[in-house]
């Protein structure tokens, strides 16, 4: 679904990630786990192309993304959601969530999609016409997952998630991050700081040091755990 | 009292084109954070080209469409070769191209025409009518208003009712939300540029024929009006630039017939300062929505 080869990117030239190696299958969940400056919102946001390649390639489903613009990827399944700020807080819940849906064609899936993102998140339902900016943090996280869910992905960049929010929340979250996968077969990039949630639900885990790949495995791998997560 | 009412009048509407006018400027701010100052050139400049058109066919009407098209292209070409390439990492650096187009256009308007009055007719009658031995409104005072009240429903629909709106919304508020989820911003903030100088231009050919005419810096004094009509809404906010608009349109009426025409002006710098001393994000912004 998503190969990262020897990718290099960062801002100004400067290199944040350095030869990232990347193998997401399609339906699997995977962590990208790391401390605080790591580089693991440095790689979504290069993935979503807000930021440019400096070296290496990004394919999915076997097309080469170089080149493809970032208002692009969402037509081509891929839905990023940014950490913290994704909601457009001067719009009301129902316009971010329809925005995110009017890039697509078939209106009539685009209203459905709307439909399910209300019955799952029932706490948007009820302030349909409040402004972003009167959401608590934890509804404005729901509410950006939920707008991406409206574009039907294939391929789902989350950034931060649980930021936020309160854990029983951040436990619905994975739960329906996984019934997604198991469902629909959707396919999950985490990054999480947040490293229970995130290996309760992740497939594998992938983690990041100082823009470089030092471990990979699956997520109850002990040794991975032990050696960079400190439990 | 006659004399207060035919003020009030009168002033609301000028109001109403100061309305329009701040209104352009306020798209543009909303969705770049650029006070576009050649808006007031950008205006004079599409009102002689509605007017050249009018004068070689003798319609106002096909130069009034003239003006406005030429306007949304301005406006669009103007985002699209100029604008784009600023860097906005300083707002400074969009106020200097601005004023620098302000240069440009106003040079070139008065190489190409000449810097004399040129005479810009209204298309209707500036008698005011008579209710009781008292002037009220004339048959082009109406047309301002339903000119702008049009400009303003047709916007407000524009922005809350359709896809383009909310695409324009998004993508003047976040930029990089919006491209993740498949707007083309770029294309967004040339529609939002095109608009506001069409915008702009209906505001000059309505207003010229007010003034002494067409001329290359005809538009100078206006803008400096319709830019205190703005910062007293609030540069973010729409509709609080109509009430500004309106505010201000009032105040030059009052002030030019109570103590003269030469004193307006100074009486709207007066209101700015106040405005920018006292409360300076404007009476009707919300922006402490943007800093949550």
């Amino acid at each position: 679904m998503l190969r990262v080869e020897k990718l290099t990117a960062g801002y100004g030239g400067i290199p944040v990630l350095e030869d990232i190696d990347l193998d997401v299958r399609a339906g699997s969940v995977v962590a990208v786990l790391g401390a605080n400056g790591a580089g693991k919102t440095t790689l979504l946001r290069t993935l979503s192309g807000l930021l440019p390649l400096q070296k290496g390639r990004v394919l999915i489903d076997g097309q080469d993304m170089r080149g493809v613009r970032t208002e692009e990827m969402v037509r081509r399944g891929v839905a990023h959601v940014p950490e913290g700020r994704g909601v457009v807080t001067e719009l009301t819940v129902d316009e971010n969530l329809r925005l995110g849906g009017l890039w697509r064609k078939d209106r009539a899936d685009a209203r459905r999609a709307l439909d399910e993102v209300y019955e799952l998140f029932e706490p948007l339902a009820r302030r349909r016409r409040f402004p972003g900016h009167q959401l608590s943090g934890g509804e404005r996280q729901l509410l950006a997952l939920g707008r991406a869910l409206v574009g039907r992905p294939k391929l789902l960049l989350l950034d931060e998630p649980s930021l936020g929010l309160a854990p029983k929340i951040t436990a619905q979250i994975m739960t329906l991050l996984a019934d997604l996968r198991d469902r629909t077969g959707l396919t999950v990039l985490l990054v999480e700081q947040n490293v229970r949630s995130a290996l309760a639900v992740a497939d594998e885990a992938v983690v990041l040091a100082l823009g470089r790949v030092v471990s990979r495995g699956t997520a109850l791998d002990d040794d991975l755990r032990h050696a960079y997560l400190g439990f | 009292m006659d004399r207060f009412v035919y003020l009030t009048f009168d002033g609301l509407s000028r109001g109403a084109v100061f309305a329009a006018f701040a209104l352009a400027l306020v798209l543009i701010w909303r969705a770049t954070r650029i006070v576009n100052f050649a808006q007031g050139a950008m205006a004079v400049a599409t009102a002689y080209a509605g007017f050249s058109v009018s004068s070689a066919t003798g319609s106002y009407w096909l130069g009034f469409a003239v003006a406005i098209v030429t306007g949304l292209a301005l406006g669009a070409v103007t985002e699209r070769v100029v604008m784009r390439f600023v860097d906005h990492s300083s707002h400074l650096n969009g106020v200097v191209v601005a004023l620098g187009l302000v240069l440009v256009i106003q040079g070139g308007l008065g190489m190409i025409y000449g810097n004399e009055y040129r005479p810009a007719a209204a298309p209707f009658s500036r008698d005011a009518f008579t209710v009781g031995g008292v002037a009220l409104l004339s048959r082009f005072d109406l047309f301002v208003f339903a000119a702008v009240g049009a400009v303003c429903v047709l916007l407000a629909l524009l922005f809350t009712r359709t896809a383009v709106g909310l695409r324009m919304r998004a993508a003047a508020f976040a930029p990089d939300v919006a491209r993740l989820l498949g707007v083309h911003v770029g294309g967004m903030l040339t529609l939002g540029w095109a608009l506001a100088a069409g915008v702009g231009s209906l505001a000059g050919m309505l207003v010229l024929p007010t003034e002494l005419g067409l001329h290359p810096n005809a538009m100078d004094v206006v803008f400096v009006s319709a830019f205190t009509a703005a910062v007293v809404g609030g540069l973010d906010s729409a509709p609080g630039s109509v009430a500004g608009g309106l505010v201000v349109g009032l105040i030059v009426s009052y002030v030019s017939g109570y103590l003269g025409a030469t004193v307006a002006p100074i009486a709207v710098l007066v209101l700015l300062v106040v405005v920018l001393l006292g409360r300076p994000g404007g009476l009707f912004s919300r922006g402490k929505a943007r800093t949550v």
